[in-house]
């Protein structure tokens, strides 16, 4: 008999739907994968099960009665634990009193008793764990561990883990996964959310892969293999974009990166080692599952984020040590990740088009207002913005708002351009605006530096591709020799091609 | 000299009883995230309600009961906006303590405004239990109020703080939210308690400068001391005992500057300039401790389920 049965979900935030007439169950004593790209609706279906959102329509039956999840209180009581990405843990707190809270029916407590059930419990299930230990001075992966004893300490039957080992590291998910063996051995069953095919190849029994919210099907994982997973896994859109190859003017070396390491937010390694070199008149397409170190490789090359090691040479001059703006006078252009970031929502669109170069635009500390206006109406005609340079960036669509980001930093005629993830969240036509700037940036001889999740845009533009793995670049490829298989199984850390 | 001294601890207790009892309320609604900003006019309030009502009753008891109910009720208030509607902490808080200031002289203008002599009330007495033992008679000469909230209420917060299940959970609404709701508790529910419990302490801190201190209500009652609460409460680092501490080195320098400017020394500088001795005070012991602080890392975070 299935444990959990989730039939029809559907699930939309404002327009956007994120879970689309799902279908999903899980049977007794099984790990079962969801696998997907980000944002494939994987998170959003777990917290419906976990009572953390309310579904808009469809039902869940757990042992095959129809229940009503409306928050995590009901989804406790029909012993279902979830470990979420961001561990729900009080840091200034001991271990003991973050595994009893919400569960103890003392008014008064006892602190002897409490810790040493839990120190029983800890012992049952072989998680090692101190109960005494205060929350904060835990690493990462002994915090997955009090938060999977949690849910244990609470009866649970059935384990959510979402993305259990994106933040540890190979000997802790090496214990992560002795630890669930152990668990569906006495009966319990597991969801594993990941995109990692090898990880979900290991552990897992059956595997429901999701696509832009929608369930593309259920699968017994010793049926598939890597490369079938990829090409379920990833999406294949389609768009048009025109003339991909104009005529190269061959190229010189531009940006050359040389074993460059720096550390994500947390301290934790995000790139290593990582060479590249980029020619005038090129885009590089970087290739990747999400997460993989994407974000910091834009934030290192434009000088936001410290390298830790190696070196960043552009047109021969070392950038590394410089500051975000000397590599922006050097001829390095971002156009940021997200869009919200890169502007000022309460400034106009006049002020916002001269943000990054007010230098130009004042006099002893005064604005120039005219030529700020004169500026942006020329670039308000030039990318085609559909604004008056006195609206607010905040009243603007996300297509207009990346084009008044487009005309700031391609207005000052960038050595290389790095573009992140340009068109997440435009549509068609944006995004097809987009690419066509992006090659325009090429033709008129600049290095583009593209990072994208969506392989065929990668595909479409590029005149090579390189793909990050874990922070490492696992393999480049040129254009012609590419295909959506090949870069797929780079792309799961599957194989190496340097 | 000796006497001096003596009179000036039994003053300290007194002059740090409001400021106490302010400060442990400001400290559960601050331990459950929540900074209370309407804090100075909830004790305004507190001291104008407690000082009505027992003017019309005839009992201070009385009068000290409606106060803490004033209390209860403005601070669930500050829940409806901030807690409910996730209004900014710091508008809604001080929205509050604007309306309870002018409330609270406005129904004193109604009641009591063509008089030519302020009015008053005969205040609570004080007792004490030692009062034939010498020296030490002087310093346990205080109101009854005065031995509750040192002796009762703030090891009753530490308790609750630290050795109940409530406590636990105000303790991790304020740090953490998400994982009190992901454990199944009403977040929501824990932040109108600490702030209706809060919002009670607050004004009976209040109504014990005009019940018990002053027999009176005037303009400036308060004068600052729910801001100096919240400096003590940062100075306690969200600590009942250390929040104590924290009251009674404001407490003993205001006595303490009391008795300066009434022994009329002869210096360069007017003797006005005393009044400011126990806020410079607070803002140096602020400054020293403030740098450790460990403030509640969900203090003025609304909480919404995304």
């Amino acid at each position: 008999m299935n444990v959990v049965e989730m039939n029809a979900i559907t699930k939309y935030f404002g327009e956007m739907v994120a879970n689309d007439h799902v279908d999903f169950d899980l049977r007794k004593g099984e790990i079962h994968a969801l696998l997907g790209e980000n944002g494939a609706g994987k998170t959003t279906l777990m917290r419906i099960l976990y009572g953390l959102y309310k579904q808009d329509s469809g039902g869940v039956q757990i042992n095959g009665k129809a229940v009503q999840i409306n928050s995590p209180k009901d989804s406790i009581a029909n012993n279902i634990g979830m470990v979420t990405q961001h561990f729900a843990l009080v840091p200034p707190m001991t271990v003991a009193e973050n595994v009893i809270l919400g569960h103890t029916n003392r008014f008064v407590l006892d602190y002897d008793a409490a810790e040493s059930s839990v120190a029983d419990a800890a012992r049952k299930y072989g998680l090692d764990i101190n109960p005494r230990a205060m929350v904060r001075h835990l690493s990462v992966g002994q915090r997955q561990r009090v938060e999977i004893l949690k849910a244990l300490y609470r009866n649970s039957r059935v384990l959510i883990l979402d993305e259990p080992t994106a933040v540890l590291i190979p000997q802790e998910v090496d214990v992560l996964f002795e630890t669930l063996r152990k668990l569906v051995d006495d009966g319990l069953s597991v969801v594993f959310i990941s995109h990692k095919l090898d990880e979900v190849t290991n552990i897992t029994n059956r595997i429901t892969i999701l696509r832009d919210g929608k369930s593309i099907g259920t699968v017994d994982t010793c049926d598939m293999s890597h490369n079938q997973l990829a090409a379920l896994m990833i999406r294949q859109a389609s768009f048009h974009v025109n003339n991909k190859i104009a005529e190269i003017k061959k190229s010189r070396s531009l940006l050359n990166i040389k074993s460059l390491s720096a550390l994500d937010d947390q301290g934790l390694p995000a790139l290593r080692d990582i060479n590249l070199t980029v020619h005038t008149g090129e885009i590089l397409g970087i290739a990747g599952v999400s997460g993989n170190g994407q974000k910091q490789l834009a934030e290192t090359l434009c000088g936001v984020r410290n390298c830790t090691e190696g070196e960043i040479k552009l047109d021969g001059i070392t950038l590394n040590g410089k500051t975000a703006g000397e590599f922006t006078t050097s001829g390095m252009g971002r156009i940021p990740e997200d869009r919200l970031e890169g502007v000022v929502g309460e400034l106009t669109v006049q002020e916002n088009l001269a943000l990054e170069h007010l230098y130009q635009f004042s006099n002893k500390g005064f604005l120039n207002h005219k030529a700020i206006q004169k500026h942006a109406n020329e670039l308000i005609v030039q990318y085609q913005i559909k604004a008056r340079p006195g609206d607010r960036i905040r009243t603007l669509s996300g297509g207009n708002v990346q084009k008044v980001l487009l005309a700031r930093v391609l207005s000052t005629q960038p050595k290389i351009v790095i573009a992140p993830q340009p068109t997440r969240g435009l549509d068609v036509g944006a995004a097809d605006y987009v690419r066509q700037q992006l090659l325009e940036q090429r033709n008129r001889g600049a290095g583009v530096i593209l990072i994208s999740e969506d392989l065929d845009e990668i595909l479409a533009l590029s005149d090579r591709i390189a793909v990050m793995y874990e922070g490492k670049i696992v393999g480049v490829l040129d254009a012609s020799e590419a295909n959506p298989e090949r870069l797929g199984l780079l792309m799961s850390g599957a194989v190496k091609e340097m | 000299m000796e006497v001096f001294f003596i009179n000036l601890i039994a003053a300290t207790f007194r002059v740090s009883t409001p400021i106490l009892l302010a400060a442990i309320g400001e400290t559960f609604t601050e331990r459950a995230g929540i900074l209370n900003l309407g804090i100075e006019g909830i004790m305004f309030f507190g001291a104008f309600v407690g000082f009505f009502a027992a003017d019309l009753s005839g009992s201070l008891w009385f009068g000290l009961f409606l106060a803490v109910i004033s209390g209860v009720l403005s601070g669930l208030l500050m829940g409806l906006f901030s807690v409910s509607l996730g209004v900014n902490q710091h508008v809604s808080g001080l929205g509050i303590t604007v309306l309870l200031t002018g409330l609270s002289l406005f129904g004193f203008r109604l009641q009591y405004g063509g008089r030519s002599t302020p009015p008053s009330i005969e205040p609570f007495q004080q007792i004490n239990p030692f009062a034939n033992i010498p020296i030490l008679s002087t310093i346990t000469q205080q109101y009854l109020l005065t031995y509750i909230t040192f002796l009762v209420i703030v090891p009753l917060a530490g308790w609750i703080l630290y050795r109940t299940r409530y406590g636990l959970h105000i303790r991790a609404v304020g740090d953490n939210p998400e994982a009190v709701d992901a454990a199944g508790v009403n977040v929501y529910a824990i932040r109108y308690s600490t702030l209706a419990i809060g919002g009670g302490l607050i004004a009976a801190g209040g109504a014990f400068l005009s019940l018990a201190q002053l027999g009176a209500f005037s303009h400036g009652i308060v004068s600052g001391r729910g801001w100096v609460a919240i400096a003590i409460v940062i100075f306690g680092n969200w600590i009942p005992l250390k929040v104590m501490f924290g009251a009674l080195i404001f407490g003993g320098t205001y006595a303490l500057q009391l008795r300066l400017q009434a022994m009329g020394l002869k210096l360069p500088i007017p003797y006005e300039t005393f009044l400011a001795l126990p806020y410079v005070v607070t803002i140096i012991a602020l400054v020293v401790a403030g740098r450790n602080a460990s403030y509640p890392a969900a203090l003025l975070k609304p909480y919404r389920r995304e």
